[in-house]
């Protein structure tokens, strides 16, 4: 199951290609990075939506071509402790703008879900059953104060408090 | 000094609140040891040899009296009555019960500190200067800007999940007691002919297995600039640190592989790309004023530069004069001193403090130096403004507490990890070799004059042994300790790493060796060289001859 960054466990609606697996018409599908650069042109074509899956050695330029024609991007984290991600996830929203579904797979855990939202994904593949158990969804709302800015706009703890300085010295 | 406003306070409960929560988990099974592992290391949790070890932050090593009373609190209910103050200005608590842990950290806010990221691949402590703020040859003082990246840095989003931990110092004077060039990045704040603050960036020092300098990225970045600089420089690393080995995901192997030159290229045009994020990240002056409000100097009293009644003390008292020489510096306010509070007694481990000693530390802050208290990267503690007419009874206080012994920068004042009294990760034991070498060379310290030592228990250098002028490593060979000595190594603005002079000697043999590397040093020694120079001259060849005649 998905859980959204709102805390709400739902289906996937995405069918994740393999890299020999054909697409029905109209179908979301998700195609491996591998795929869209040898075939990019022809999944341009693809009469459903279409996701793309990144993996972390990738530097994020190399489907800024593609985010115009994606509405999904998976970013994987094949252990809790590789942290490649969170930057491809900044460079995706901040640097090539990209508006679509920002999802987080592999190794997602409860304890990582606050950074990974505050870096711009909105969904996670989680394990269902854990992530009712230890209750992941109040795991977004742990804080509401953080230090620096990030994709949520937050205002950093430094500006607010700057920002109440100048209040009131006016 | 920093105090915490209502935004710090609410974000420590609730990180606080976070990890009592983890521990729950963790207590009823939920989490696996290896998922808690991490979270609870990014809160300063280690599983050591007996027991758990928590480490404290002392952010760039700044304490209050009450600060300090905080810890002697933990030290009494929850340790076993002391504490070991650490090379990155912290300190460890080694006697810890992981059910305890939330409870201590509750405690620990309540005045205004934690364990927030003194462990994990993330940002770690920031340390400077432990005389910040009062040293004569200051450009300007650093704890504002390490406050600003203290905050910046905690619970980072996108960089609490790096390659590898990561260390920030940064120096604000002309002498170098930050050691910036052993940190994974170094900030040397500099003025420019504008007279701009702003700082040298420098990326890819550390010790460990593969000891290296850090280089510099740019020569000058405006204060300004500095967390957009800093966020280009980590988010080349996150990308492209290796991750397939631990002892190569450090900074400096990513610097070393790619050369500093195209390292360099790469943060340039990170940076260049970032637009907006700079903007966000621009650090307005009204900011850097704010912070720098919060450490305005102390009321200083006005005193008189008279040294007349201070001169009378130290000829009456030979002890007294030899004190104030070694464990006092000059202050910027007149008729003030800088005191060092050595931790390094004679015969007992480094760095290690009874909470009797912090409360009696405490207790001294407040009458005789504002309430503030230093920690230093050598592991003693600094009153940082002491009224010089005050010193003689200061002196025969501290004394009374074990507190006064007259040797900092000299043979005995030596850094030692816990090594393999404590640590899981030692190979050989720190602290008797410590414990030995202070009692055998305290009889003619002053004789040979600053001299460092510097001890770690493993490759993992946490004593800096590498930039120690004689540099101690523990190793384990055949089930035996033995111990590889370097001379000439520095952790000064002239930063070097030390020579291996021979193969590893046993632990019996550590004292005999060190003495003839002493007797090198001084025989060879032109009038008041310290030891580093002497090596620069010299070279390693003499220490390693005078070792194997030996043999």
């Amino acid at each position: 199951m998905l859980l959204d960054k709102h805390g709400v466990l739902g289906p996937d609606t995405w069918r994740h290609l393999g890299d020999d697996e054909p697409a029905a018409d109209g179908e979301a599908v998700t195609i491996s990075f591998k795929r869209w650069q040898a075939e990019g042109e022809r999944w341009r074509e693809h009469s459903g939506p279409l996701g793309l899956r990144l993996p972390n050695d990738i530097a994020p330029a190399a489907i800024a071509a593609a985010l115009d024609r994606v509405a999904l991007v998976v970013l994987n984290f094949p252990r809790f402790v590789d942290g490649r991600a969170y930057s491809q996830a900044r460079l995706l929203r901040d640097r090539f703008g990209f508006r679509g579904e920002l999802r987080a797979a592999g190794n997602v855990l409860r304890d990582q879900l606050l950074f990974m939202a505050r870096c711009g994904f909105d969904s996670f593949e989680v394990d269902t059953e854990r992530a009712r158990a230890e209750n992941w969804s109040t795991a977004f709302r742990e804080f509401d104060l953080f230090y620096q800015p990030a994709n949520d706009r937050a205002e950093p703890i430094l500006w607010r408090r700057l920002r109440n300085w100048q209040t009131a010295a006016e | 000094m920093y105090h915490y406003d209502e935004y710090d306070r609410r974000f420590l409960e609730e990180r606080v609140a976070q990890y009592r929560d983890q521990v729950r988990r963790r207590l009823a099974g939920q989490l696996s040891e290896d998922e808690f592992r991490s979270l609870r290391l990014m809160n300063g949790l280690y599983l050591q040899l007996h027991a758990y070890m928590l480490r404290i932050s002392i952010p760039y090593g700044t304490l209050s009296s009450a600060k300090l009373r905080g810890l002697a609190e933990v030290a009494r209910r929850w340790d076993k009555g002391y504490g070991h103050f650490t090379t990155r200005q912290n300190i460890q608590f080694n006697w810890i019960h992981l059910e305890d842990t939330p409870d201590i950290l509750v405690h620990l806010a309540t005045v205004e500190l934690h364990g927030i990221q003194t462990s994990g691949n993330s940002f770690r402590n920031i340390t400077t200067d432990p005389f910040a703020g009062v040293a004569a040859d200051e450009i300007d003082d650093p704890r504002p800007y390490c406050e600003i990246v203290r905050q910046w840095s905690a619970l980072h989003p996108e960089f609490s999940f790096l390659p590898r931990k990561f260390k920030i110092a940064i120096n604000a004077a002309s002498e170098d007691r930050a050691a910036v060039k052993i940190h994974d990045l170094g900030l040397n704040l500099r003025r420019n002919a504008a007279g701009e603050i702003g700082f040298e960036v420098l990326v890819g020092g550390g010790l460990g297995r593969t000891p290296i300098l850090a280089q510099t990225v740019r020569d000058f970045v405006p204060r300004r600039e500095l967390l957009a600089y800093i966020t280009a420089c980590l988010r080349v690393y996150n990308q492209y640190g290796r991750r397939d080995n631990l002892f190569k995901s450090r900074i400096k192997i990513l610097v070393q592989s790619l050369g500093i030159e195209k390292y360099r290229a790469e943060v340039e045009d990170e940076y260049a790309a970032m637009g907006a994020e700079r903007d966000a990240l621009a650090l307005p002056d009204a900011a850097v004023a704010a912070m720098q409000a919060q450490f305005a100097p102390p009321a200083y009293r006005e005193a008189a530069n008279d040294d007349a009644e201070l001169r009378r003390a130290q000829a009456a008292e030979p002890e007294f004069a030899r004190w104030i020489e070694r464990n006092t510096r000059p202050h910027k306010q007149a008729g003030h001193a800088i005191v060092i509070v050595s931790l390094k007694p004679l015969g007992r481990p480094t760095g290690d403090c009874s909470a009797s000693q912090m409360e009696t530390v405490a207790e001294l802050a407040d009458t005789l130096s504002f309430g503030e208290v230093r920690v230093t990267h050598d592991q003693n503690l600094v009153l940082p403004h002491v009224r010089k007419s005050a010193l003689y009874d200061l002196w025969l206080r501290l004394g009374a507490a074990d507190l006064a012994t007259p040797n900092i920068g000299l043979a005995s004042d030596i850094i030692a990890c816990p090594g393999l009294d404590y640590c899981s990760l030692a190979t050989a034991r720190s602290i008797p070799v410590a414990q030995a070498l202070s009692r055998h060379l305290a009889e003619r310290e002053v004789a040979i004059g600053p001299l460092q030592i510097k001890i770690s228990g493993c490759i993992n250098a946490c004593g800096h042994h590498h930039v120690g002028h004689i540099g101690i490593l523990g190793l384990e060979k055949n089930g035996a300790e033995s111990y590889q000595i370097t001379v000439g190594g520095s952790d000064s603005a002239r930063a070097a790493l030390g020579g291996i002079v021979g193969p590893a000697v046993a632990a019996d043999e550590v004292t005999a060796t060190v003495d003839r590397l002493v007797d090198t040093y001084l025989r060879l020694r032109r009038d008041g060289e310290r030891f580093p120079d002497t090596y620069r001259r010299v070279g390693l060849a003499p220490f390693k001859e005078a070792l194997y005649v030996a043999r």
